[in-house]
């Protein structure tokens, strides 16, 4: 970080003298010039410290993402204020038929969708990169067979299969001693999400380790007697980071919009966990009685996904800024 | 280029065939006996067993694919004496949950799922290369910024809770259209039209949104190619660089990428069909994960794969046509 602030955009101008920079310092240079996704990281980051320190949270506020508050329902069960009951006592109001504070449970529920987030990708890239690249960099039957189990997933309708294999997969995981309910069904969203998802990772890997291993430097490398991970790690790795942020970045959003979409169909998270899905699964019940419900959690979802998005892009255009230069028409 | 094409059909044969074996064989070792849910709770063993016998789960699972893939080509004779009955081929197996083919019942869903990716199809490309196109036009004014909005707010929202959203406040909260409830085109178009017109815009403008940002950036980068540069020197109007130079380059690779969204779609648009109550094929899936009615997903799966695979062969063969590096590697 440090390099990075003795290179700031405004000392670059100043000074007449020609400074080299990095690609990377380029990158990160155009990426903090788009004000909207340093906005869009400081959400993610405050999403991120909300969810971390969610216990401490809800011990200051008084409120917890299990208790049920009878007392803030009436005789119908459902929220005794109007907008769900939103008051002092309960920030975002309560949850009708069970009187649980939606703002705790919001609170809970990011650590939800950010921990399947987080541990997807972090699955997705791993596994994506080495594959990708001792595909790429071994050719041949290594290539071929990897190759070949790539065109075999993408073969498949991956929606319908985790749909389908929720069930009995999530009792298999039970059965080999995950701890049974929620965390079960939380391994398999985060296993079948990395088997569906690695995939889109090593084609990119792949590609660009082909072409990357024909240059000459790494031709230069090896014929100063470079073994294959000397070239692998030192020489290749360092060259595909930029597509594999990109792709890593775009695909993110999306496999927290997957766990609340499975929640939200019962077969993600159950409750009493707090899960964004389930609170949103849950709200349809109340659509006409208590719409308050229905747009919270909602609301808290689509700014997440969002933010990553925005983020997203914006680590493509920093990356690849072919778009930045004047325009004819 | 005879060569490239059969070479490709070969490929995605074999693809087909392993896609076969991996779904019938991952739900046929699935935890659950289709003999014993074919006759409700209540059931005397011997029935179980005889169910068993007629349904041929009492064969070897090898055994039982084989018939499974005899059954595509020849159609499969099931029970005996005056119980027996046949599914004509191609026949897919037999639902014990729904009494019928899955063939038929595919048969049935179908036309639902295809009008509705059709109809969404047509609006999304309209609307995704409309917005985009207005965009990269006016790159860095206001209308610019309204459609990168568009796009990231559109790509962030998920299916369900936009499908929810729409449906309550159009149809319940301020009563524009009327419930939706699917009615077959040929019988009643005006009532066809009324319960599609909502699937079909929240399918569009959710699948538009990328749309927007390939074909905003596609022409961005193609109006930077020289042959660009030279329409305008040679004094062509603009109108004709943009839709004989621009347009053309860079709409090759957003069909390509709409020909493969658009076949995902076509094996059941599984959550805009549940949420909208459309007799589909998405829909008839996630009834078959709930009733654990193994033949019809495999049906599905294999029916979703079908043009899924069809869908890449369409597009490598077209990249074939247009470049003909393609076809050597």
């Amino acid at each position: 970080m440090s390099t990075f602030a003795e290179l700031d955009h405004d000392d670059v101008v100043i000074a007449t003298e020609i400074v080299g920079k990095s690609p990377r310092e380029l990158a990160w240079m155009r990426f903090r010039k788009d004000k909207v996704a340093m906005f869009a990281v400081a959400v993610i980051a405050t999403y991120v410290v909300v969810a971390l320190f969610a216990p401490v949270i809800c011990a200051l506020l008084g409120i917890s993402p299990t208790r049920l508050d009878g007392a803030a329902l009436n005789d119908y069960g459902l929220p005794n204020g109007p907008f769900g009951n939103i008051s002092f006592e309960h920030l975002l109001g309560v949850e009708p038929g069970t009187g649980r504070d939606i703002l705790a449970r919001l609170l809970y529920g990011a650590r939800v969708s950010l921990m399947v987030g987080f541990i997807a990708t972090f699955l997705t890239t791993t596994i994506g990169v080495v594959l990708g690249v001792v595909a790429g960099y071994k050719r041949g039957r290594i290539d071929a067979v990897i190759s070949r189990m790539t065109d075999l997933t993408l073969a498949f309708p991956s929606f319908l299969l985790i749909i389908a294999l929720t069930r009995p997969f999530t009792q298999r995981l039970e059965a080999i001693g995950v701890p049974e309910g929620n965390p079960a069904r939380l391994t398999y969203i985060v296993l079948v999400l990395s088997l569906f998802g690695w995939v889109y990772v090593a084609r990119v890997v792949r590609g660009q380790t082909l072409s990357l291993r024909e240059r000459e430097f790494v031709e230069a490398a090896r014929s100063c007697g470079a073994s294959n991970s000397h070239i692998i790690f030192k020489e290749l790795l360092p060259n595909l980071w930029a597509p594999v942020i990109v792709i890593v970045s775009l695909s993110l959003p999306g496999y927290v919009s997957t766990e609340a979409t499975l929640s939200f169909l019962g077969l993600g998270m159950i409750a009493p966990a707090a899960s964004w899905g389930v609170m949103l699964g849950d709200s349809v019940k109340y659509y006409r009685s208590d719409p308050t419900y229905l747009f919270i959690p909602g609301i808290a979802l689509i700014v997440l996904v969002l933010a990553f998005n925005i983020v997203g892009d914006a680590v493509r255009d920093a990356l690849d800024p072919k778009g930045d230069r004047q325009n004819l028409l | 280029m005879l060569l490239f094409i059969i070479r490709r059909l070969f490929f995605a044969i074999v693809l087909l065939i392993a896609v076969s074996v991996f779904t019938y064989f991952l739900f046929a070792l699935l935890p659950t006996d289709p003999a014993a849910l074919s006759c409700g709770i209540h059931c005397k063993p011997e029935t179980i067993a005889a169910n068993r016998i007629r349904l041929g789960y009492d064969k070897s699972i090898f055994e039982q694919y084989w018939l499974f893939l005899k059954g595509i080509f020849v159609g499969r004779d099931y029970g005996i004496g005056t119980a027996a009955f046949t599914c004509p081929a191609p026949s897919l197996g037999y639902s014990f949950n729904q009494h019928a083919c899955v063939t038929s019942l595919i048969g049935e869903t179908f036309p639902v799922t295809a009008y509705l990716s059709i109809g969404a199809f047509i609006l999304w490309m309209m609307i995704g290369i409309g917005v985009g196109a207005i965009a990269a036009l006016n790159k860095g004014k206001w209308q610019d910024r309204l459609a990168t909005a568009f796009a990231s707010v559109g790509v962030s929202l998920p299916t369900f809770y936009f499908g929810l959203l729409a449906l309550f406040s159009i149809v319940i909260w301020f009563q524009i259209l009327p419930f939706p409830s699917y009615e077959s085109p040929l019988d009643n178009f005006p009532a066809f039209i009324t319960a599609m017109i909502l699937p079909w815009l929240v399918l569009a403008i959710i699948s538009a949104a990328s749309y927007t940002r390939l074909t905003r950036n596609g022409m961005l980068e193609a109006m930077n190619e020289d042959f660009v540069r030279l329409g305008v020197a040679k004094g062509l109007r603009l109108r004709v660089i943009l839709r004989r130079y621009v347009m053309r380059q860079a709409l090759i690779p957003i069909v390509t990428i709409a020909g493969l969204d658009f076949a995902g779609l076509l094996g059941g648009a599984i959550i805009t069909e549940s949420v909208f109550s459309l007799p589909g094929m998405g829909r008839m899936s996630i009834r078959a994960v709930v009733d654990s009615d193994l033949p019809v997903l495999v049906g599905t799966t294999m029916i979703a794969a079908v043009f899924i695979v069809l869908a890449n062969v369409i597009v490598d063969i077209a990249y074939g046509f247009l470049d003909p590096r393609v076809r050597v590697s």
